[in-house]
């Protein structure tokens, strides 16, 4: 059902846990639904310093998860922003048409974790912007 | 690396004492048992040996026995020919079920709903049992079929097919039951429980697969579904799998006789797996109730998981069992049978199968439950629900 790279990714996913002072924390999914992804993440300077993730769900959400966090790791904000759940699903050489959605969660909780960001940096009332809209 | 196969309740393996019987019906006595020649009259008497033997194995009479390839087939057969036949003849268009059956008869149901049958899917209690008094409630003078099966696939409960027939039979309704899970492990007696029709199958019993039975009371009488030859009475059109129905046969035999034996053996291990999980993981729960219940099955909720990342850890320590989850079908929808005893639907999706059987030992539950406490913690780790 599963091709050798996303049976690795699962094996041994990268970047499991929670990140420490952690400025970035995005969870999206539900129990119900079978699948929960979070990621926190220490920016710097618009760069994804640290990204780690917990996940709740099946093979293919944990192997999008660690892929996905290998693939934003020391990019920035931007970068991060642009990754699409379609190249997260190149990256792992394909996943089984149901199993789709999983990657879609991936971005989502990216992008949760992003915006999550950029409202902590508005609220401590920073003077410059990050480098991310 | 060592394996170890718990999805008994999937398929089991051919006893070789079967295996051995079967043979020559496929190299040297390969006649068509419709044909006229000695070849076919040598297959014929196979068959007729066979359909004895089946049918005093579940006290019938030999006209009743009725070869198909498989449970699916059986299960079909019996809500459509049944539906169609008598329809026809009684006017009765409501049909009863319950909402675990196995998708075979669930969506055979479901089929007839679609040629204008009513249809009622009976609720279980939280163990995964038929009350025959909810059966009595939904029972009307229209009702003209129900169909419960013995023992359920995924969480084994055990109906009381016998007082849930008499109470189909009080409103003039004919009672069919799916038996497929429950032979390996229960001595049927027809004439006992009285249900009008019955499912089973060659290869939950170590047994060939591609073969079934549907056992019909002489008197009853569905419509054909298989047309064409004049195979089964003209019932059931088909060249008749010889070496398969000779297996099954045997394979029956060796069930009901090896039965007491067996049962012990496999009650004992599924015991010991579920005692040891109990102690030995935190936050578990055994689904369905474990009084009336097949001995070889237990099915297992971990909370924090989902159910085919830990199937699939499991699968890389070589060991085989089944998720009711989800995720592995394709649906984000739970197991139906979980949801109708009422398992939290946040939970449900972290449900396994273990299906125990004869050729189980006791180090292989053991070595099950050593890389269950592993993978457990270690995926209990990776989620972020968990709070342990």
């Amino acid at each position: 059902m599963y091709n050798e790279k996303v049976m690795n990714e699962f094996r041994a996913p990268a970047n499991v846990g929670e990140v420490e002072n952690a400025n970035a924390v995005g969870q999206v999914g539900n129990a119900a639904c079978g699948d929960i992804m979070k990621i926190t993440m220490r920016i710097e300077n618009g760069i994804i310093e640290e990204v780690r993730f917990q996940t709740y769900g099946c093979a293919a959400a944990v192997a999008t998860s660690s892929i996905a966090t290998k693939m934003i790791k020391g990019k920035t904000v931007d970068e991060a922003l642009a990754l699409t759940n379609r190249e997260v699903v190149e990256e792992l050489g394909g996943l089984p048409a149901q199993k789709i959605h999983c990657s879609v969660l991936a971005e989502g909780a990216i992008k949760a974790a992003i915006k999550n960001y950029l409202e902590n940096y508005k609220k401590e009332g920073a003077v410059a912007e990050p480098s991310a809209r | 690396m060592k394996r170890v196969y718990l999805d008994y309740a999937a398929t089991t393996p051919i006893d070789k004492r079967v295996l051995e019987v079967m043979t020559p019906y496929m190299t040297d006595i390969y006649g068509n048992a419709n044909s006229v020649h000695s070849y076919g009259r040598e297959a014929a008497a196979a068959v007729d040996n066979a359909r004895r033997t089946i049918a005093d194995c579940i006290n019938a009479k030999r006209t009743e026995i009725y070869f198909t390839s498989g449970g699916t087939e059986a299960n079909n057969w019996a809500v459509k020919g049944t539906a169609i036949r008598y329809r026809e003849e009684t006017g009765r268009n409501h049909i009863i079920t319950t909402q675990i059956e196995h998708p075979s008869l669930l969506e055979s149901v479901k089929y007839m709903e679609k040629h204008g049958f009513d249809v009622t899917f009976l609720p279980v209690d939280s163990d995964g049992t038929v009350k025959p008094e909810t059966l009595e409630k939904a029972l009307t003078d229209k009702t003209v079929l129900v169909s419960v099966m013995t023992a359920n696939n995924e969480i084994g409960t055990v109906q009381p097919v016998k007082e849930l027939a008499e109470t189909a039979h009080r409103r003039g309704a004919l009672f069919h039951t799916d038996a497929v899970q429950a032979m390996s492990s229960m001595k049927i007696d027809v004439r006992d429980t009285n249900a009008d029709l019955m499912s089973f199958s060659g290869h939950k019993i170590y047994g060939p697969k591609g073969i079934g039975v549907l056992f019909v009371k002489s008197g009853v009488k569905p419509d054909k579904f298989m047309i064409g030859g004049h195979q089964e009475r003209t019932m059931r059109g088909g060249t008749t799998n010889v070496p398969a129905v000779v297996g099954m046969a045997e394979a029956l035999r060796l069930t009901v006789e090896e039965m007491e034996e067996n049962n012990k053996k496999v009650r004992a291990l599924r015991d010991r797996f579920i005692e040891r999980i109990g102690a030995e993981i935190p936050r578990i729960r055994v689904n369905g109730g474990m009084k009336n219940r097949v001995p070889q099955n237990a099915n297992v909720t971990f909370e924090f998981i989902e159910g085919e990342s830990l199937l699939l850890s499991l699968d890389l320590a070589g060991i085989a069992c089944s998720s009711g989850s989800a995720c592995s079908s394709g649906s984000l929808e739970p197991s139906h049978v979980l949801m109708a005893i009422g398992v939290p639907v946040e939970i449900a999706h972290g449900s396994i199968r273990f299906t125990f059987g004869k050729n189980t030992e006791e180090n292989d539950v053991d070595y099950v439950v050593d890389v269950l406490k592993r993978e457990v913690e270690r995926l209990r780790k990776m989620s972020p629900l968990t709070s342990l």
